[in-house]
Order: C-alpha cells, then sequence, then structure tokens
C-alpha cells in the first residue's frame, strides 16, 4: 500500500511537470511553485494549489488541465483544492522556471523585498534596472509596471533595443 | 426578471461587504479605461488593476456569501443586490473622470486598501487573513503606479497640474467616508475580524502627504460634506453602474460560461 501510495503521487508529480502555464507557456505549474502537495485520499487524489494573482484569468484553465493531465495519465479520480496562505510568492519559482523563463525572453524575478519593507518609491529612488534577458546588457529601462499580464511588466533594453517582459517580484 | 437578493442585517457581514464591494465597484471603474486609456500601456495597466481587484472582490464576497448564513455565492451577491445593498464608500462608484481624477482615486483607494490588507492579516477570520496575505502584495503595486503617475502629472505641465489640483478637490468631498466609525466597525473591532476603518486615518495621512508634497500638489481644505455609500445611501451615478453590471445577469437569469 505504502509503495503503491508513494508511486502515485510521483506520478501525479511527473504529470504536473508537463502542465503548463497558459500565460507563460514556457514553465510548467510545478516550476511556478503552484502545486503546494499531492495529497493521497483513499477516494483520490487531491492537488493543493496556490494561485498566483487574485484576478488571475488563467485559474480556472490550470485547474482543468491539471485535472486533464492527471486523468490523461490514468491516476484515477482526482480534485484541486486551492490553499491561499501562504500566499504566492515568485520566491517560489525554482531555479529550473527561471533558467526557462530566461530562454523565453522573460527577465526572471528577483527576490522578493523583506515583507512590509516597501515604502513608496517616489521619483528619484529608482528601482535597480532589470538585465536584459537577450544580451543581459544592465542598461534597460522601464516602460510600463504592468505587461501583457499582471504578473509581468514592460521593459526596453538601451543597447540591444529590444523590448522585453520581466515577471515581478511578489 | 429574476428577484433581487436580500442582506441580513448583520454588522460583521456589512464589513465584509464593504470591503468587496470597494474592491468590486472600483473595478468595474477601472475596467472602463479598457480602449481608452491614454497610452496604450495605460490601457493594459488599468485594465490589469482592474482585473486584480474584481479578483479580490470574488474572493471576498465568497467569504460574505459563507458568513452570511443564506450561502450567496459570489455571483448572486455581485449581480443580484439592489443599491442599498452594496456597501462601498461612494468615492469609489464616481464616474471614472478624466486620466488625473482615476489617479488620484486609485492613490486614494490603494493606500487605504494597503494599510487595511496589512491589518487584516491578523484577522480572527482566517480566510480574511489568507485573503488578505495576498491582496497586500497587488496592493502595492497599485499604490505605486499611482504615486509615480501623480508625480510625474502633479509636477509637470501646467494643464497636467490643474487637472489634477481639480480631481484632488473633487476626490477630497469623500474622504471623510473612508475613516468614519459606525456600529459595523465596533462589532468587527470587537470580534477581531478588522480594524475600526478610523484606525487606519493617521498612516493614510502620511502616507498620501508624502506623495502630494512630491507631486507639488497642497492638501486641500477638509470638507463639511458626507458621503454614505457604505450605509447603502449612493451617489445617482451607482444605479448606471448597477445597471450595466448587472445586465447580463438580470435579463438572462442563471445565465453562466
Amino acid at each position: 500500500m505504502t509503495v503503491a501510495s508513494a508511486s502515485r503521487a510521483d506520478s501525479a508529480w511527473a504529470a504536473l511537470n508537463e502542465v503548463l502555464d497558459p500565460e507563460v507557456p514556457a514553465l510548467s505549474v510545478v516550476d511556478l511553485g503552484l502545486v503546494r502537495e499531492v495529497i493521497e485520499h483513499e477516494d483520490g487524489l487531491e492537488i493543493v494549489l496556490t494561485p498566483t494573482y487574485s484576478g488571475c484569468p488563467a485559474t480556472e484553465v490550470i485547474e482543468q488541465s491539471v485535472l486533464d493531465a492527471i486523468a490523461a495519465a490514468g491516476l484515477g479520480p482526482a480534485r484541486v483544492s486551492m490553499r491561499r496562505a501562504p500566499a504566492w510568492s515568485s520566491d517560489w519559482i525554482s531555479a529550473e522556471g527561471r533558467r526557462k523563463l530566461l530562454d523565453y525572453g522573460i527577465a526572471p524575478p528577483g527576490p522578493v523585498a523583506a515583507d512590509g519593507a516597501v515604502p513608496i518609491r517616489i521619483v528619484g529612488r529608482r528601482a535597480a534596472a532589470v538585465p536584459c534577458p537577450r544580451c543581459g546588457s544592465a542598461r534597460t529601462e522601464r516602460l510600463s509596471a504592468f505587461g501583457s499580464t499582471a504578473c509581468k511588466s514592460l521593459h526596453r533594453c538601451l543597447d540591444c533595443r529590444e523590448p522585453f517582459e520581466h515577471f515581478k517580484p511578489i | 426578471m429574476i428577484s433581487s437578493i436580500k442582506i441580513p442585517a448583520a454588522p460583521e457581514l456589512s464589513y465584509l461587504l464593504r470591503l468587496a464591494d470597494t474592491c468590486l465597484i472600483s473595478g468595474q471603474r477601472l475596467g472602463e479605461w479598457c480602449g481608452h486609456g491614454p497610452i496604450l500601456e495605460e490601457d493594459i495597466a488599468l485594465s490589469n488593476m482592474a482585473l486584480d481587484l474584481i479578483g479580490q472582490s470574488r474572493a471576498l464576497l465568497t467569504l460574505a456569501g459563507q458568513r452570511s448564513g443564506e450561502s450567496f455565492d459570489e455571483d448572486q451577491l455581485a449581480f443580484l443586490r439592489d443599491e442599498i445593498d452594496y456597501r462601498n464608500p461612494t468615492l469609489a462608484e464616481l464616474p471614472r473622470g478624466d486620466f488625473a481624477f482615476t489617479i488620484l482615486r486609485n492613490l486614494v483607494l490603494s493606500t487605504w486598501l494597503k494599510l487595511m490588507w496589512e491589518r487584516l492579516r491578523d484577522s480572527s477570520d482566517a480566510e480574511l487573513a489568507a485573503i488578505a496575505g495576498k491582496a497586500l502584495k497587488e496592493a502595492r503595486y497599485h499604490q505605486q503606479h499611482a504615486a509615480d503617475w501623480a508625480v510625474r502629472l502633479g509636477d509637470g505641465t501646467d494643464e497636467s497640474h490643474r487637472r489634477c489640483e481639480a480631481a484632488l478637490a473633487q476626490v477630497w468631498l469623500y474622504i471623510p467616508e473612508l475613516f468614519e466609525d459606525d456600529a459595523v466597525d465596533a462589532a468587527a473591532t470587537a470580534a477581531g475580524l478588522g480594524p475600526a476603518w478610523s484606525q487606519l486615518q493617521e498612516p493614510w495621512l502620511a502616507e498620501i502627504g508624502e506623495v502630494l508634497g512630491e507631486a507639488k500638489l497642497a492638501v486641500p481644505p477638509a470638507p463639511t460634506f458626507r458621503s454614505s455609500g457604505k450605509r447603502g445611501l449612493h451617489s445617482e451615478h451607482m444605479g448606471y453602474l448597477l445597471a450595466e453590471m448587472q445586465y447580463l445577469q438580470r435579463a438572462y437569469p442563471g445565465g453562466a460560461w
């Protein structure tokens, strides 16, 4: 029983590794740190997810993709539950996930500032520039704090002149 | 036509609805900028913030439904309540105005919400504390966005300064409602649910004062007018907003994606 249980959870993790985020399709939900736990119950698997942003429109799609992947892997009945606390942090993106982001052309997030230590930054106290994911130059500028999705900001490299996105630390 | 739902008069439920409705109605107003932003990047930024706010309100409305004793879900609470049962402060429902008005209202409300979420992390209600932990991270980005623009426009051209000044004077009329307590706050404080709204005033004034100073905008005099949206008595704009927001669910009862 124990051996079988362990392998079923392992198989589930392997299947989840293939479930891509619909808005950043280079990364799996595991790379993004969305999967908290895979629990085995007598009546099936429970996949515990933590949503990234309160209003992320991909949340429902991700839930469905997770269930589809578990079903496709033949792992029996499964359900998804959401765990809000502790809140998701970009610090949970794996090293592998950060490498994939960079390869995909999105600058990965830096570490999240210690909680509560974020005063309003008024002009003159600019945040450090994000290195360009294409040429590596540190001479970049931010164009907008909100990019194609809430989790990304929009930047431009002053050397290679390419626009790029940055996965925001949150 | 599907009939409206009525909300039980429980103070702790009102406390949750005041917060949920502030997020929902602000989100609805910000969403109106989609396709109308002054530049594409701002169109996207305002729509993204609208999404965050609506997401926060979904979580809060779900929680309020569970605590209402009536098993209402988020959709029923959003689409089947009449104006009198909406509990957002009036400021949230005012028309979006020009870009300066939207920025100054966002500055005021995102700072208020950030301070609120900080405190709600210690709520006696674990689910509310969890929602706050997530929403706080988002509110910080919203506040930063509004502060950046307030400084850029307030300390900008004559025209942008004039517009910011006019917007601030308008916004300021609705500020007292954000910091006045009543029986709802007393019940929430007693239960450890969350802070009385008056407790946010001092830190709010400090942060807003810092931004306005940098933006070369003078803090307007305290108004004598008192708005009352959080008690269900709204401005004339609220009915139009709800008519648009609730139209589909009222016309096609029970319709779902």
